[in-house]
């Protein structure tokens, strides 16, 4: 048999070799090209559809004759109905209507509607000036409306920064975590040893495979925000990049530490969920975090997703420069070197 | 390579795990260019050793040398020279056989051509299958070609037929012998006592973690002065202590309702046998004989057999 020395081509270097390993693996792991890929877009148009700004709804109302309903027509946004007292109280409780006007003692008009219900306290205000203009009354001063529906300060805008850090977060932890113990699992991680293999070389190639899936996951979900949406990318995109890659490390040092012990996939499933569930929760990826009350905004703050959605929110919204979020990348940049090193010390190759 | 060398040397080695000593004071020698197994029951400390020389495992104590270096000051020279099949490694079930290999090839600094190890182990027609589709015997003729990958000069296999079916096996041994013939040094554990009788040199039988006979496997056999083993079932009670008399007979057990005589002279043991059941009135229902193998050598010394099933 003969025996090859020497030098030998690029393919065959081992840092090489293993990074190819990586993408093989997740190329040929259908559930994984889903998750990393589809589902976000799934995620992002069927939010961006369900929370898309449409005309205001024409509110449903009820009468109870012919001359309240003529005063409430005189407001464009009301549907008004001619009903009777019995019908109107049923369409209340069903939901068909959300007000109901009926003729009250001395000629006045009694509102009937849920004050819990948003369109029933709206239609109670719209209500009010249909009543007070039929009877008469001028607007005391003059008033119009100027409505904000430009891109940047929609629903979707604030969705998808949020799901491009919410994806960095999944596939970083999963793709680095169930790896791991996989091979651990399988002793595979004890046989690799047992070769001159280099073990940065090793991590090193979760990291190289990471930043080429990083680019296609962020620019499939971000081109189909601005395809489909028009989400607006005012930020520089090289700084863009520079924010997706260290948030996408940060994750995958979080991923390692959480696997650097687990010899199970149960196990690191149940740790990778509670480790990601309060970021889930917390860090402001549907909603603002903002809304939490004050006493947990410290921890929220100090959350790695919240810091990488308020980065990418800033970059791509607001076009702000990495200068301006120079806090949030010191909490991404403390996670990463934090977590790495921890994970380091307790990693266990057997 | 040079026969004749050191391949291994271990000198006072311990391990233990907790209150359970895994491996209590072992001293081993192996040459160069020979095959040398470790045979001995499950739990035997065989793992534990073979982990401690293969630079997996940290002993408590004593000290491990292999072709001249140690793990201490030589760890990348001897990883470089070192093939390694580990008991129960799943390699990854997504690459196919030969992105395995040239994985593995990519690691060490020398070594034969990826193809060259596919037609050395048979596997040339899966070459581009999934690790997941192939069979058992399959299975592990890749893990010990992912050994191979660095042409190494001692060769590990711990367990290499453990879960093969009995075709599978052969071919296995086959395969190891060609190994030898090439000149490899090799350190084997098994608990089969037919394949370190084919395959090795040299034998050191393991129990509790010590090494209670070490030798060639003719050695071995011979030590227990008998030749033969005599087993046989009667229909009908006995006392072992009439057997240990018979002529030719050199010790006698009975267990699970059969007996077994150990004798040094065959063609005498089984006449007088015959002799004396008929004189008692005892009818036998069953009679094997086989010259004597590693098995009775073990039984011999701990009265237990290398496989409890």
């Amino acid at each position: 048999m003969k025996i090859e020395t020497g030098r030998r081509s690029f393919f065959d270097h081992p840092q090489v070799q293993l990074t190819l390993v990586r993408f093989r693996e997740f190329r040929r792991e259908p559930e994984a090209v889903f998750w990393v890929f589809v589902f976000p877009i799934l995620l992002a148009a069927g939010l961006g559809i369900a929370f898309r700004n449409r005309p205001a709804d024409v509110l449903k109302t009820g009468a109870e004759n012919a001359q309240l309903a003529s005063a409430l027509r005189t407001e464009k946004s009301l549907a008004v109905e001619v009903m009777s007292r019995a019908a109107g109280e049923r369409g209340l409780r069903t939901g068909r209507i959300v007000l109901l006007a009926v003729a009250g003692p001395s000629g006045g008009v009694v509102y009937r509607y849920d004050d819990t219900n948003p369109d029933g306290r709206t239609a109670r205000l719209l209500a009010e000036r249909g009543i007070l203009r039929a009877a008469g009354v001028r607007d005391p001063a003059p008033e119009s409306d100027s409505l904000v529906r430009e891109p940047g300060s929609r629903y979707i805008d604030f969705l998808i920064p949020g799901l491009v850090g919410l994806n960095l977060m999944g596939s970083g932890m999963w793709g680095m975590g169930f790896a791991i113990v996989d091979a651990r699992r399988r002793n595979l991680l004890k046989r690799l040893v047992a070769t001159p293999m280099s073990r940065a070389e090793y991590l090193l190639s979760f990291l190289f495979s990471r930043l080429a899936l990083l680019f296609v996951e962020v620019a499939v979900l971000v081109g189909f925000g601005v395809a489909v949406f028009g989400t607006p990318l005012r930020g520089s995109l090289w700084e863009l990049a520079v924010l997706c890659i260290l948030s996408a490390f940060c994750f995958s040092a979080l991923g390692l530490l959480t696997a650097s012990r687990v010899r199970t996939i149960e196990a690191v499933s149940g740790l990778m969920n509670f480790v990601m569930l309060p970021m889930w929760i917390f860090s402001g990826v549907f909603f603002s975090a903002e809304r939490f009350p004050a006493a947990v905004q410290p921890f929220i703050q100090a959350l790695p997703l919240t810091a990488v959605a308020n980065m990418l929110r800033a970059n791509m919204i607001e076009g702000a420069r990495l200068t301006q979020v120079s806090g949030d990348l010191a909490i991404i940049s403390a996670w990463l070197v934090v977590s790495f090193f921890v994970a380091l010390r307790l990693f266990r190759w057997r | 390579m040079v026969n004749g060398g050191v391949a291994l040397r271990l000198r006072g080695l311990r391990k233990t795990y907790g209150d359970v000593v895994a491996v209590d004071g072992i001293d081993l020698q192996t040459s160069t260019g020979e095959c040398f197994a470790l045979l001995g029951p499950n739990g035997a400390g065989k793992t534990t050793t073979i982990e401690i020389c293969e630079g997996l495992l940290d002993p408590d104590a004593g000290t491990v040398e292999l072709l001249g270096l140690n793990w201490a000051s030589d760890a990348r020279r001897l990883r470089q020279r070192l093939g390694v099949q580990l008991q129960e490694t799943q390699l990854a079930d997504k690459l196919t056989v030969e992105e395995t290999l040239h994985l593995f090839r990519s690691f060490y600094e020398r070594g034969p051509a990826v193809a060259d190890v596919v037609a050395m182990v048979q596997l040339e027609e899966k070459t581009r299958a999934r690790v997941g589709q192939l069979s058992g015997g399959q299975k592990q003729r890749l893990a010990i070609a992912c050994a191979l990958v660095g042409d190494p000069d001692l060769l590990f296999l711990d367990e290499p037929t453990t879960g093969l079916d009995p075709q599978a096996r052969r071919q296995m041994w086959q395969l190891i012998e060609q190994f030898k013939r090439d000149g490899r040094s090799i350190i084997l554990t098994t608990h089969y006592m037919d394949e370190a009788e084919r395959l090795s040199d040299h034998v050191a039988i393991m129990d509790h973690g010590k090494v209670i006979a070490l030798g060639t496997a003719r050695e071995l056999i011979a030590s227990i002065g008998v030749d033969h083993v005599v087993e046989f079932a009667i229909d009908g009670a006995l006392d072992v202590a009439v057997l240990e008399h018979l002529k030719g007979v050199r010790r006698a057990r009975a267990e699970n309702g059969s007996f077994q005589l150990q004798v040094t002279e065959l063609h005498l043991a089984v006449p007088t046998l015959l002799d004396e059941l008929d004189g008692r009135g005892i009818a036998l229902t069953e009679l094997r004989t086989h010259s004597a193998t590693l098995e009775d050598v073990f039984v011999t010394l701990t009265g237990r057999h290398l496989r409890e099933d």
